[in-house]
């Protein structure tokens, strides 16, 4: 077993000291040592999105970022969301969509919605679609996901 | 509320809350005191002798507390039976939880590491030294039927047709002579599997001095479960629990009694430690049950007029390495549902099941059905073409209707177990979907250089079935209410369905009820979650124990009130005695005074009644870049009818999840092998599942005008329309894109590539 290096992480705006394996997971990390397990597996490979996570406010693979690189930076996981006007108002959304079945994958889709909406307020049927498409559901089509994403978005502008 | 207003209703979900709070408990969320993980070694060899397996340089690894291989298990090792149709010949080719002198497909589980954590315990895997002598693999249906000596899976049994028997009903030689066409294809449904987007895993508690196992992160079946891990580890039943939690997802595939529920047992038996083990996804792709892979080749007969007089054939399947719980599922429904929700008077199949050196098979949403509406609806489609028909036609001709309700439809079993349509108008609910995807219109001229068509298909499908399942409702003094059924969550709103039909039979607001599902300590007994039966069965028993907690609450409040029992009013959880509202007692109070007899606590058992059958219609609109051999579905339909409809947005729900599902199955995901039995798909990489971008828009109609005679409730499962046609209602599209050249679209999946050749091939004939 290597040896454990001492960081300081700064997730949900609290900063935390962890000593980690310097090839751990984000993900690991999160999971294992501060138990924050909002954000799932499904691949450990960069490919289903169930990992993502807040890095300095853009959505990234937690699977595939490594413990010590996020140091420096701000982490957000749904958890730390939770009160923000964006999930809240998301959250709603896919309620009443019906965006989610067995729910694994949707605390990595909402982190990506969240920094969707962010970048692009007033996002088309076809860029909420290429945004998911990093994202994998098995459950639900996906066609709910986008509609209920296009209307957090909307109401998030006011304009319903 | 009066009871019955709340089926019908789209009440939302009661999973939601936990789930968008990200605060779901999946069995990787789940952290006990002290616990080991473990990893576990598995052949990369598909067939071949095990001549040495070395453990002891593993053992040293730090960090490694155990090491287990077949060898080490204190008695025999038990064996994994079959659940559903089981068959004297498969019995042979059951699977014990690690390989025992022969490993027999890439993926088995030949040793188990026990370490602190589980990078520990995967990099110890390395140290183990296993020799494996090659023995000549078998990968196809023809190998396997060929195969003698050293490639036989089990030489003593000589064979490897792990089952073969003959189904059918009425005259196949006369129909056959007195028809004006026959058509013979062989078509081929491919090896593709569920992919939750969880992986599976457990967590095994085995206290030996409390003489206790506890499993959790158990599903779908925890009862059968159960009983067989107390069996292989000398314990009663009443000493096993097995504890559900969240799922990611479980289409069939998850939460049968793999051969890791064992292992994780005995390794924390022999630890004496709670033992977790996860799945990684690479791992998933070889040790979860595969499903599919059958061919058929298939002859009908019918008239000029298009009237069906009678199909023949014999299907394939290869179920893989092992024959599992799920037995011979695959094959069977297969062959059963090759006539389909027709007429077809005679009809005769030979079912045969082969074993190969790869994953065993079990079911995934929809086992046998896909496979056969594929087969029978490209046939059908072929056969409208022989005769110059319209295909919607074709289909209306020979679809059964009201009239001939209830039909029966033979022999079509292997266990002599006799299966009857309940109710329908299947011609009837077939035009509501031409309706909805205006078949009759003229063709649409397309100016975008593709290849357009419409492709229909129809189908049936059972739903219900397993026996019986339990139910049990109690009062707390506090008038909450719980419910529990032997059926679990899937990830797919049981929970929601079940409070649903709780809060109905009791009149009373589905917030005071909490729903706590399957875990076989809630419950003396129960069955599980498949074949769309949780709403058919579990609904059905939790409404019977509804009834009779109400029974049972009604005459302690007539003694209560001094009043006959017949006297009193019942609503929202409060009996009355009729026209004196002053005069009343709360089910919650009820249940306080019985609090020495355990207060009001209903434990009821729903008898299965026979099958119900939903009937629906698929259409897919599909375009074709005649350059690429590019499949695109722009747009879908979906019609089932589902007898009476609980929560049709969960239906709907499910209806577009399915076909998604189905999409990606039809176009994409394929489990290859290659000629040595490797598996060549073994991650997201390569197995290719449907993304955002590439569904189209899904129209899904959920109708209810034929609720079943057959449950109190008149449900039909709706677990599975969605996905059971897609192949079939998608191959017929590409079909009639294609023109003449399509007359060869008889397997999935459609691939560019193949397309493409098939494009080729034609022009070059032209020439
Ligand atoms: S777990 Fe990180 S992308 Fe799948
Ligand atoms: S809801 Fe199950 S994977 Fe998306």
């Amino acid at each position: 077993m290597s040896d454990l290096q001492a960081i300081r992480l700064n997730v949900n705006g609290v900063t935390r000291a962890v000593s980690v394996e310097p090839s751990a997971s984000l993900a690991d990390v999160l999971r294992q040592e501060l138990r924050l397990t909002a954000l799932h597996l499904g691949c450990e490979h960069g490919v289903c999105g169930a990992c993502n996570v807040l890095l300095n406010g853009r959505a990234v693979r937690a699977c595939l970022t490594l413990a010590v690189q996020a140091e420096e930076a701000e982490v957000k996981t749904l958890e730390g969301l939770s009160a923000e006007q964006i999930a809240v108002t998301l959250k709603e959304c896919f309620r009443k969509f019906r965006a989610l079945q067995c729910g694994f994958c949707t605390p990595g889709i909402l982190v990506l919605a969240v920094d969707l909406i962010a970048a692009n307020p007033d996002p088309s049927e076809e860029e909420v679609r290429d945004w998911l498409s990093g994202n994998l559901c098995r459950c639900t089509g996906y066609q709910p996901i986008v509609g209920a994403i296009i209307e957090a978005a909307k109401r998030l502008r006011g304009a319903v | 509320m009066a009871q019955g207003s709340l089926i019908g209703q789209s009440l939302p979900r009661v999973e939601d809350d936990r789930l968008l709070d990200g605060a779901g408990c999946y069995i990787d969320d789940v952290a006990l005191p002290g616990m080991m993980h473990m990893a576990i070694l598995r052949s990369s060899d598909a067939h071949g002798r095990i001549t040495a397996l070395d453990c002891s340089a593993a053992r040293l690894v730090p960090g490694v507390i155990d090491v287990f291989t077949a060898e080490d298990w204190p008695q025999d090792m038990p064996v994994i039976p079959m659940r559903l149709i089981p068959l004297e010949s498969s019995v042979p080719f059951l699977q014990r939880p690690l390989a025992q002198g022969k490993v027999r497909y890439v993926g088995e589980p030949v040793a188990v590491v026990v370490a602190r954590d589980r990078r520990t315990a995967e990099d110890a895997l390395e140290f183990l030294e296993l020799e494996i002598e090659a023995l000549p693999p078998v990968v196809t249906r023809d190998q396997a039927l060929a195969a003698t000596g050293d490639a036989l899976m089990v030489p003593e049994v000589g064979t490897n047709i792990s089952a073969q028997y003959q189904i059918g009903r009425g005259d196949i030689e006369d129909a056959f002579a007195r028809a004006d066409v026959t058509l013979k294809k062989t078509f081929q449904s491919h090896r593709h599997t569920a992919v939750p987007l969880e992986t599976r895993g457990t967590i095994a508690v085995f206290d030996i001095a409390a003489g206790k196992l506890t499993i959790h992160g158990a599903s779908k079946v925890t009862f059968f479960n159960r009983a067989e891990l107390a069996k292989a580890f000398n314990l009663r039943n009443d000493q096993v629990d097995l504890i559900t939690s969240d799922i990611g997802g479980g289409f069939g595939v998850r939460g049968e009694l793999y051969p890791e529920y064992y292992l994780a047992a005995e390794a924390s038996r022999r630890t004496g430690r709670p033992v977790k083990w996860i799945e990684d996804r690479r791992e998933h792709f070889a040790a979860t049950n595969h499903s599919r892979d059958v061919d058929c080749e298939l002859e009908i007969a019918a008239l000029k007029d298009g009237t069906i007089l009678g199909m023949r054939g014999q299907v394939r399947a290869d179920m893989g390495a092992y024959i599992r719980t799920n037995g011979n599922v695959v094959p069977a429904k297969a062959g059963q549902f090759l006539p389909g929700p027709y007429r077809v008077p005679a009809f005769a199949c030979e079912v045969l099941a082969l074993v190969t050196n790869k994953t065993p098979v079990g079911t995934y949403r929809g086992p046998g059905r896909i496979e056969a509406n594929f087969f029978r609806e490209r046939m059908l489609d072929c056969l409208a073409d022989e005769l110059g028909m319209d295909p919607a036609a074709l289909r209306m001709k020979n679809l059964l209707g009201a009239a001939e309700m209830p039909f029966d439809t033979g022999d079509l079993l292997p266990n002599a177990q006799k299966v009857v349509f309940d109710s329908g108008d299947y011609p009837a609910t077939f035009r509501k979907l031409l309706d909805e995807c205006d078949w009759d219109a003229p063709a649409q001229v397309h100016s975008d250089g593709r290849l357009h068509a419409m492709g229909l298909a129809c189908f049936n499908e059972s739903s219900g079935g397993g026996l019986y399942e339990n139910a049990r409702i109690s009062v707390a003094a506090s008038g909450q209410i719980t419910v529990s059924t032997g059926s679990s969550s899937m990830g797919q709103g049981v929970e929601t369905a079940i409070r649903q039909i709780c809060a109905d039979a009791l009149s009373m607001a589905p917030e005071r009820i909490t729903v706590a599902l399957s875990s076989t300590t809630l419950l003396s007994d129960g069955v599980g979650s498949f074949h769309s039966r949780s709403t058919v069965m579990a609904g059905s028993a939790v409404g019977q124990a509804a009834a009779e907690l109400l029974d049972q609450a009604r005459g302690e409040a007539g003694r209560r009130l001094n009043a006959a029992p017949a006297e009193l009013d019942y609503s929202d959880g409060v009996f009355r005695v009729m026209g004196q509202s002053d005069r009343s007692i709360r089910l919650s109070d009820l249940s306080a005074m019985l609090s020495d007899q355990g207060g009001l606590d209903v434990e009821s058992r729903y008898e299965q009644a026979p099958l119900g059958f939903s009937f629906g219609a698929h259409a897919a609109h599909v375009a074709i870049d005649p350059g690429t051999g590019d499949i695109e579905v722009l747009d879908y339909w979906v019609v089932e009818d589902v007898g009476r409809v609980l929560n049709p947005a969960l239906v709907e729900g499910q209806t577009i999840g399915g076909v998604v599902q189905g999409l990606g199955d039809a176009l994409y995901g394929e489990l290859v092998y290659d000629d040595m039995g490797q598996l060549l798909t073994a991650s997201f990489a390569d197995y290719l599942l449907p993304t955002s971008t590439e569904v189209p828009d899904i129209r899904a109609v959920a109708t209810g005008d034929y609720p079943s005679p057959h449950n109190p409730y008149g449900f039909k499962g709706a677990g599975e329309g969605g996905i059971v046609a897609v192949a079939a209602a998608v191959g017929n599209a590409i079909a009639r894109a294609i023109g003449p050249a399509g007359d060869a679209i008889c397997q999935t999946p459609f691939h560019p590539e193949k397309i493409l050749t098939l494009l080729h091939a034609a022009k070059k004939g032209k020439q």
